[in-house]
């Protein structure tokens, strides 16, 4: 039994997560101790609310880098389908609910999200240059053939579904309160079926397999074009997911408020213990890293600290996360290389 | 027995213009241990596509238990029995054990479900085949490469298997793991399943396989049992050329060492070593990988500073603390591991030779001087022969051998005194080894000073004229070459 917990240990030490985990609970404590305002009711929420776009972003991001790619055009694919359907539902002066701006959103968003994967997967260029170029393209359909202007008003569902809460939280001392938005179930859906699919399908271990080798996943007989094309679209259609939430959640649709938002996802995915060369990270992880940005974008000023320095503090926070994780490599590789230096001898 | 398992019959094969494969014949019959040898580009790996079923051949066909076809596709030779191992073994470092070993065959069956333990008892039906002990459970890039081997055994195990090709099994292995691999291989033979080994060194030809097959420049130059081979038909046959051992013997040795060690030592891992290399002498350097050999050749070129004693160059102590200052004194090193240490592969061969003489090529204003640098290159490419259409071509789409040849032509290229080399031809196949050793004996008639560090005795008491044995960290032999033999190197080796 001691064997076994000290193995657990052992294997917990060598892992992301504990670390992460244990940054995040030190954060939150010393807001808490700083302010007294963290763990109220109304600040979780909060936090919760602010969790649900960054955290679809940074779903799909941690798909595309675990098979070993990077995208950089999820902010303005979101941007261009949720500006495209929303300006489409406003012109038609469409009156219904929701889920029509949803549908056509993931519909646009996975045309997009194909033509990403069409150009990584079957035209086998590197993602990070098709990526910065349809992230471009995206932004140039939107300014040229969508002209777009902030929308400052959005169709009535929209405008419903983003006020409609679950809960409301109310801080008995300072009497504020804050939302649940029903959207946020949108996100604990997305979560669980990309946590099910990664762990239950060959499709889900196909994109690890690809992101470790894709000469062997090839050779095992994982469709390795195929799968990054599926996963492209899926992408692109997580994406739009968040892009809707955020455009019912402002209650307004900017065409460049998102843009932008990719290198502090990415940096959270990564912070979260996702290799950025593929292959090995947790949706666990990737979610504690977000949330950790999260956290440092919206509650340092409740530590005192002026907003002007956020992007110092979140700056820091990504060397030193990545840094422990990219120490840890090292001290594994140079213990195996001793391994298997005393092996030789034996 | 005398049914054969495989026949390839009269096999052409060209690429966009190269004949690939002129006309070879290959048989193999079940629980036969088959070895195919030839140099890099003379066709063995084009042979062992058309057999998997990865290219199809231009003519000729094959015969699998008898049924005849004219060309196959990947899943038809698994379904006849065929796995192929590959050099890099097709793993997925970034998954466990268990899954590596059961994603194949869950493939195979079309699931697109994962179920996590029939994948365990797949894993584990697996290893079982051949014992191999294992957690399921680890990182298979946590794993040696031996172990990493296994799994692609038993994995390829897992499919009826009748015949399995393995391209150059034994490369990174250590010697007690090749007599572990020799052992499963032939458990397997008792299974009656054949073994196709690609490989060009001469000594496991000769242990492991009953038969052969040798293939030079696309044809078949012979093929029988191994009982009839030697080493000199050997390597005539991968090369069609007759070698005469050609044991160095200096000439115009210098009066005074060029080099000289006196007690060095480092960290434990080397003490109290002293030798002297005279122009014109080549000094070989041998013992265990854990000798010291190698870091004594580190410290030599200031990789990793001495921190006793002091080398001497040209009779002047020298404190070497960086490979500026060895290259300043003018001494060369070619690592061990050249394709990582030693060139950018990614770079032209001629951006690779004049590399670490740049600044003696350019113009008063610090511009290159293209025709200088040119003149240069082509001097290097003709006096080594590196067989290149295009010195622009990058170093990557050399043979091992050229590769080393550059690796020689950058520090030529800086008129040296002393020139280390660690492991010269470690991957190489038998004729460029022949001619960089021939490069190298010149090299010294010429008076360079050469430490070769080496453990292929053959090639240490071919080439050297003095040999030391270094033995944890100190040196215990300092012979003449000529008056010494494998077995007695051997005996202060161990």
């Amino acid at each position: 039994m001691e064997m076994k917990t000290q193995t657990l240990l052992k294997k917990l030490s060598r892992r992301n997560e504990p670390y992460i985990f244990l940054v995040l609970l030190a954060l939150c404590l010393l807001i808490e101790v700083r302010s007294g305002q963290f763990f109220s009711s109304n600040n979780l929420v909060d936090i919760a609310s602010a969790l649900i776009v960054p955290g679809l972003f940074a779903i799909g991001a941690f798909m595309v880098i675990v098979s070993g790619g990077i995208d950089v055009s999820f902010p303005a694919l979101a941007s261009l389908s949720v500006y495209a359907t929303t300006k489409y539902l406003l012109d038609t002066n469409y009156q219904g609910g929701v889920w029509v701006a949803i549908v056509m959103a993931l519909a646009i968003g996975a045309v997009l999200g194909a033509f990403n994967g069409l150009f990584i997967g079957y035209f086998k260029l590197p993602a990070l240059i098709v990526t910065l170029g349809s992230s471009s393209v995206f932004k140039g359909i939107m300014q040229g053939a969508l002209n777009s202007k902030q929308l400052t008003t959005i169709p009535v569902g929209m405008r419903e579904w983003g006020t409609s809460s679950l809960f409301i939280a109310k801080n008995p001392v300072s009497g504020l309160t804050s939302r649940m938005p029903v959207a946020s179930l949108a996100f604990v859906i997305v979560l669980a079926l990309v946590f099910l699919m990664l762990r239950y399908t060959m499709f889900g271990r196909g994109i690890y397999a690809i992101g470790g080798s894709e000469a062997s996943a090839h050779r095992a007989g994982f469709g390795v074009v195929k799968t990054k094309f599926i996963m492209y679209i899926m992408v692109g259609m997580i994406a739009s997911l968040a892009g809707v939430i955020r455009v019912c959640m402002m209650q307004q649709a900017h065409p460049t408020n998102m843009l932008g938002m990719e290198m502090n996802i990415i940096a959270g995915v990564v912070l979260g213990g996702t290799a950025i060369t593929g292959g090995r990270g947790t949706l666990l992880g990737c979610m504690l890293g977000t949330l950790l940005i999260v956290i440092v974008e919206n509650s340092l000023i409740l530590l005192g600290v002026p907003t002007s320095w956020k992007s110092v503090f979140t700056g820091a926070l990504i060397i030193i996360g990545t840094g422990v994780s990219a120490y840890q490599v090292i001290r594994m590789n140079s213990t195996r290389k001793i391994k298997a230096k005393i092996q030789e001898v034996v | 027995m005398a049914e054969s398992l495989l026949k390839a019959v009269d096999i052409y094969k060209s690429f966009v213009g190269v004949q690939a494969l002129k006309k070879v014949n290959f048989e193999i019959k079940p629980g036969e241990i088959h070895c195919l040898a030839g140099e890099n580009g003379s066709g063995k790996s084009t042979l062992i596509k058309i057999i998997s079923g990865v290219y199809s051949p231009d003519d000729g066909h094959m015969e699998f238990d008898g049924k005849s076809y004219s060309k196959i596709t990947p899943i038809e030779a698994i379904k006849n029995g065929i796995q192929v191992i590959y050099q890099d073994f097709s793993v997925f470092p970034n998954l466990t054990v268990m899954e590596n070993l059961a994603f194949n065959s869950e493939l195979a069956d079309r699931r697109h479900l994962v179920n996590w333990k029939r994948m365990r008892e797949i894993a584990e039906e697996a290893v079982a085949k051949i014992d191999f002990k294992v957690d399921l459970d680890a990182l298979v890039g946590n794993l040696t490469v031996a172990e990493k081997q296994m799994i692609a055994i038993s994995r390829a195990l897992m499919f009826n298997t009748k015949l399995i090709i393995m391209d150059e099994p034994t490369t990174a292995l250590t010697k007690k793991e090749v007599r572990n691999l020799f052992n499963i291989i032939l458990k397997l033979k008792e299974r009656g399943i054949a073994i196709l080994f690609v490989s060009h060194k001469l000594n496991e030809v000769f242990e492991i396989s009953e038969n052969f097959t040798i293939l030079r420049s696309g044809e078949l130059v012979a093929t029988g049992s191994t009982s009839e081979l030697d080493a000199k038909k050997f390597s005539y046959y991968m090369t069609g050329r007759d070698f005469q051992q050609r044991h160095f013997v200096p000439v115009n040795l210098s009066e005074n060492p060029i080099f000289e060690a006196r007690g060095v030592g480092m960290g434990g891992r080397f003490t109290d070593v002293s030798f002297a290399v005279h122009r014109g002498e080549i000094l070989g350097i041998t013992g265990l990988l854990d000798s010291g050999r190698t870091e004594l050749a580190l410290s030599i070129f200031g990789i990793k500073p001495i921190e006793t004693g002091q080398f001497l160059v040209d009779g002047n102590p020298v404190r070497i603390s960086s490979p500026q200052v060895a290259i300043g004194n003018n001494i060369g090193y070619v690592p061990e591991d050249r394709l990582s240490e030693g060139l950018f592969l990614s770079q032209s061969i001629a951006d690779n030779i004049v590399i670490s003489e740049i600044d003696r090529l350019v113009k008063s204003a610090g511009i290159l001087d293209k025709k200088k640098r040119s003149a240069e290159i082509d001097k290097w490419v003709n006096e080594l022969a590196i067989a290149t259409p295009d010195p622009n071509n990058a170093c990557q789409t050399l043979s091992g051998g050229n590769q080393q040849r550059i690796v020689l032509a950058k520090w030529l290229a800086c008129n040296l005194d002393v020139l280390v080399l660690n492991g010269p031809t470690v991957g190489v196949d038998i004729g460029s080894k022949h001619d960089i050793h021939g490069i190298l004996q010149q090299l010294a008639k010429e008076g360079l000073g050469l430490i070769i560090i080496s453990d292929d005795l053959p090639e240490v008491l071919e080439n050297c004229s003095r040999v030391l044995v270094m033995k944890a960290g100190r040196i215990v032999a300092d012979m003449n070459a000529g008056e010494t033999d494998e077995k007695t190197i051997l005996s202060y080796m161990l």
